[in-house]
């Protein structure tokens, strides 16, 4: 990773799981925010319904988003409002396995809509698993202070991570 | 009893709080949003797949002979 990704914070889910992992009072003082996250859904909605929902500010209002993704077997798109926008493992996936999603937040501090990009996979020991990219588009003009990980149904279970890291271009 | 965890960037600390009525409801809001846009997607979806069956049947040829003819 390159050397001007900095750490801001990070959270991990405990024993009793969590409906959401949110950042508060995120400095101004980068230029982009990256998100790593590692999480499993509690409950077992299938994949499409498992999603990660990400609010700003506590509020996704004004959140669309188009997807590409692969089932395992067959690929397709979709585009929406709200969410969910991405992939986590659902809870009828190979057992103690985690899902990887990673959301990209350019000029995130900026006084213009805010566009995000998001890369997401399951990991599931069978053909179905799903990966997707996808492109969202927050239309706020406010600066990103607070960011919410929810999740479509169900809780995050415990061991679900996230990290937040701040990119300046030098 | 739903909770969420909160890490306050500026000092670090992470608390975990219960959901709020509010926040609850607009959680079951966003669910029940997203399964109606799923439904009318699966619907749309196998619409058009059963047009297209009709419509293979009708001419008497098989999809790879459609490919054949539109390439």
């Amino acid at each position: 990773m390159a050397n001007t990704y900095v750490k801001i914070a990070s959270v991990t889910v405990g024993a009793g799981g969590a409906a959401s992992m949110d950042f508060t009072s995120i400095p101004g003082t980068y230029d982009d925010l990256l998100i790593k996250i590692s999480a499993r859904n509690t409950g077992n909605f299938g994949a499409t319904n498992s999603g990660a929902r990400f609010s700003f500010n506590g509020s996704n209002a004004n959140m669309t988003f188009r997807q590409l993704y692969g089932t395992g077997s067959a690929a397709a798109s979709n585009s929406g409002t709200g969410g969910p926008f991405g992939c986590i493992n659902d809870g009828g996936t190979t057992a103690s396995t985690f899902g990887s999603f990673d959301l990209y937040i350019p000029n995130y501090a900026g006084s213009t809509n805010k566009s995000v990009s998001g890369d997401s996979v399951e990991e599931n020991n069978a053909t179905a698993a799903f990966a997707s990219l996808v492109a969202g588009l927050w239309s706020q003009t406010a600066a990103i202070t607070s960011i919410t990980i929810g999740i479509n149904q169900g809780s995050y279970a415990q061991h679900s991570s996230a990290t937040l890291y701040g990119i300046k271009k030098s | 009893m739903t909770t969420k965890i909160i890490v306050d960037c500026s000092t670090g600390v992470v608390e975990e709080v219960e959901l709020t009525e509010e926040e609850l409801a607009q959680r079951e809001a966003d669910r029940i949003a997203f399964e109606a846009a799923e439904a009318a997607r699966l619907a749309e979806e196998a619409e058009k797949a059963a047009k297209k069956a009709e419509l293979l049947a009708k001419l008497g040829i098989t999809e790879d002979d459609a490919k054949l003819l539109l390439s």
